[in-house]
């Protein structure tokens, strides 16, 4: 899950990293009074906001209304402002770069450094980047921020507050369960100081539990993809007309990669997991129908999901939204002779195999 | 022989008393694994299936030699089941519990690597070598005894697949579901070495995903250090980027971790990659 500029600054702040003094609002006249020379940005869970007109320099409460104003409200790349951060604008001498995020060859954290702040990090030579991964036996030690101080070419004085910036992100990440911190730039204002000039802190979502305070904020994703979580679906809309219900994300992504192969396309990637329960394949059928495909192809291996289950909950759905899509339905595993039997009268196409099911619904998808 | 599990496999099902520890534990008995005991805090004493059910692992371990666990518990308490069993003394530890924080996945394999303890997972369908033993939900029917080593990442595809080798005439000597999350205590990696010192496997199938970079590391190690012949099938070719596809680590994240990288760096290690996962049994006669 990620966080919003300000929230994510909130989680900096808790952990001690200084950030510039701000506040949020949610309609420009909430601005009754700012702290001298302001920037005004644009809350979104997308980069680039800067050059899409997301981020406006005020240097007193009327500009800070009309930054705001013109703010919020804006599509940036498909997102909506709903809110903008009015922060204190910084006297930047250097932007550096810090960020943790998950290490998977390594299977630990990785720290990532550079004297090179304010940009894309992707953007950054290698050569200019540092890579600590961070053995989670050895954990974060003095020696390892000395060579990120080293690394980011820093004078002597700013070194002790840097070291203490690296050790508080990494224990920000573990305590919040943040699957990606980063700070870009690292701010040192002119008169010496490290601040936290933008920030990105990715939560990991299956560590929710954990942090019952954030299953109220918002995440990038499509209203029919929302709906896909409070259910428990993995459900991601694509660009062509198959919807593609299947068990195990796996299968559910060879089932999609068969249809190309066939000169079909996806609209819909609709994983179940493993499920023995009717219930929740009847509302992922139901969900399937909102996206509109032109065809349905369900593809089941049954295991933990059982093969009956999953008929009972599509003839289910079919039955109560009277769905009229073609449903081309290869079916395996545990108790699929009861399961076709089941489907048999209810008009779908049935196939034997993956590749022959890929191949009808792609064939149905181009009539 | 067999990679991982054997026939000597003495088996904890760890949350044995859930829907699907019970299950399973029975559908793993029939398979042929001796499951000899199972945990589940706060119900000691029951049995399951007459599997005598202990409060911990280690009176579990006392009681009956067990030298490896399936784990069946829930995310939130899966880390603490894991250590337990790494406290315990247990050698292998099969996790299937998915969605496991990231977090503790770390903290988990750090512990069990250390110790030189095999975890398989998490979020993974577990292990079988047909005739022997598994340990773990993948479907007992699809098996066949052979010569195929399977490794994959994923669960129901790679029935599909271990489906089709065995339909096909071919068969498995052990097929090891490694699990589809970023931080996995075993790897493609770990497993190709597992196979290419088996004797009874003479060839490999490796099944992959987009994400991560753990198929182009498995592409170098077989180009310097397996000898036996492996194919491929690579799930995900056509995955938007930035979407997470069902899997914690199934994503395309900023350009990297697609499946033309992966399959290429596979085609230059010499490995057949099949563009169906049906296809993979042909590749098999070819190789």
């Amino acid at each position: 899950m990620k966080l919003f500029e300000y929230r994510a600054k909130a989680v900096l702040m808790k952990h001690g990293i200084p950030v510039p003094e701000g506040f949020v609002v949610t309609s420009a006249d909430q601005i009754r009074r700012i702290s001298g020379p302001s920037m005004v940005k644009a809350q979104v869970l997308i980069g680039g906001r800067g050059k899409a007109g997301g981020i406006k320099p005020a240097d007193n409460v009327e500009e800070a209304k009309k930054a705001a104003g013109a703010i919020i409200g804006m599509n940036i790349k498909g997102y909506i402002a709903k809110e903008a951060l009015i922060e204190r604008r910084l006297e930047v001498a250097k932007e550096l770069y810090l960020g943790i995020t998950i290490d998977r060859s390594h299977r630990c954290l990785l720290l990532m450094a550079s004297p090179d702040g304010g940009m894309d990090i992707e953007s950054v030579p290698e050569e200019r980047i540092l890579m600590l991964p961070i053995d989670p036996l050895i954990g974060f030690q003095p020696f390892m921020s000395r060579r990120v101080v080293a690394f980011m070419g820093l004078p002597k004085e700013q070194q002790p507050e840097c070291s203490r910036i690296c050790e508080r992100l990494v224990q920000l990440a573990i305590q919040e369960d943040a699957e990606l911190a980063e700070i870009n730039p690292l701010v040192v204002t002119k008169d010496g100081k490290l601040v936290a000039g933008d920030a990105k802190v990715t939560i990991d979502s299956d560590a929710l539990f954990r942090h019952p305070e954030l299953e109220k904020f918002e995440e990038d994703l499509t209203p029919l993809e929302a709906k896909a979580k409070r259910l428990d679906i993995a459900f991601v809309q694509l660009d062509g007309n198959i919807g593609v219900i299947a068990n195990g994300a796996g299968l559910t992504m060879a089932t999609l990669d068969s249809i190309n192969t066939f000169g079909g396309k996806a609209g819909v990637f609709l994983d179940l997991g493993g499920t023995d329960d009717p219930e929740k394949v009847k509302r992922a059928m139901i969900l399937m129908k909102e996206a509109n495909p032109k065809v349905v192809l369900l593809n089941i291996f049954g295991g933990i999901t059982k093969c009956d289950t999953v008929a009972k909950g599509v003839l289910e759905a079919i039955d109560e939204e009277k769905i009229k899509t073609p449903i081309v339905a290869r079916i395996k595993g545990v108790n699929e002779e009861v399961a076709r039997e089941m489907l048999k009268n209810a008009g779908m196409i049935p196939a034997s195999g993956l590749s022959e099911a890929a191949e009808l619904a792609s064939k149905e998808s181009l009539r | 022989m067999a990679v991982v599990i054997d026939s000597r496999t003495r088996l904890i099902v760890q949350g044995i008393t859930g829907y699907q520890g019970q299950f399973h534990a029975q559908a793993m008995r029939e398979f042929g694994t001796e499951v000899v005991a199972g945990t589940s805090p706060g119900k000691g004493g029951q049995t399951v299936h007459d599997i005598p059910v202990f409060e911990t692992v280690r009176e579990a371990v006392a009681e009956t030699h067990a030298n490896t666990s399936c784990i069946f518990v829930p995310a939130p308490f899966c880390s603490d089941a894991a250590l337990e069993a790494i406290d315990a003394g247990l050698k292998t530890i099969v996790i299937i519990t998915e969605h496991l924080p990231v977090h503790d996945a770390i903290h988990v394999v750090s512990v069990a690597r250390a110790r030189r303890i095999t975890v398989i997972g998490p979020n993974c369908p577990g292990v079988a070598a047909p005739g022997r033993a598994k340990v773990g939900i993948l479907p007992s029917k699809i098996f066949k005894e052979g010569d195929v080593g399977v490794v994959s990442k994923s669960g129901t595809l790679t029935y599909e697949i271990v489906n089709a080798i065995s339909e096909s005439g071919h068969g498995q000597s052990t097929c090891v579901g490694i699990g589809g999350d970023r931080v996995s205590g075993t790897d493609f990696i770990d497993i190709l070495d597992l196979f290419e010192r088996d004797k009874q496997t003479k060839k490999i199938a490796l099944v992959g995903e987009i994400g991560g970079t753990a198929e182009e590391e498995a592409a170098a190690h077989i180009r310097t250090s397996i000898k036996k012949p492996v194919v491929a099938y690579i799930a995900g070719r056509t995955a938007p980027p930035g979407k997470r596809m069902g899997h914690a680590g199934a994503i395309i994240a900023r350009g990297r971790g697609t499946a033309e990288s992966k399959i290429k760096a596979l085609e230059e290690a010499g490995v057949k990659v099949a563009r169906l996962p049906t296809d993979v049994p042909s590749l098999l006669n070819e190789v």
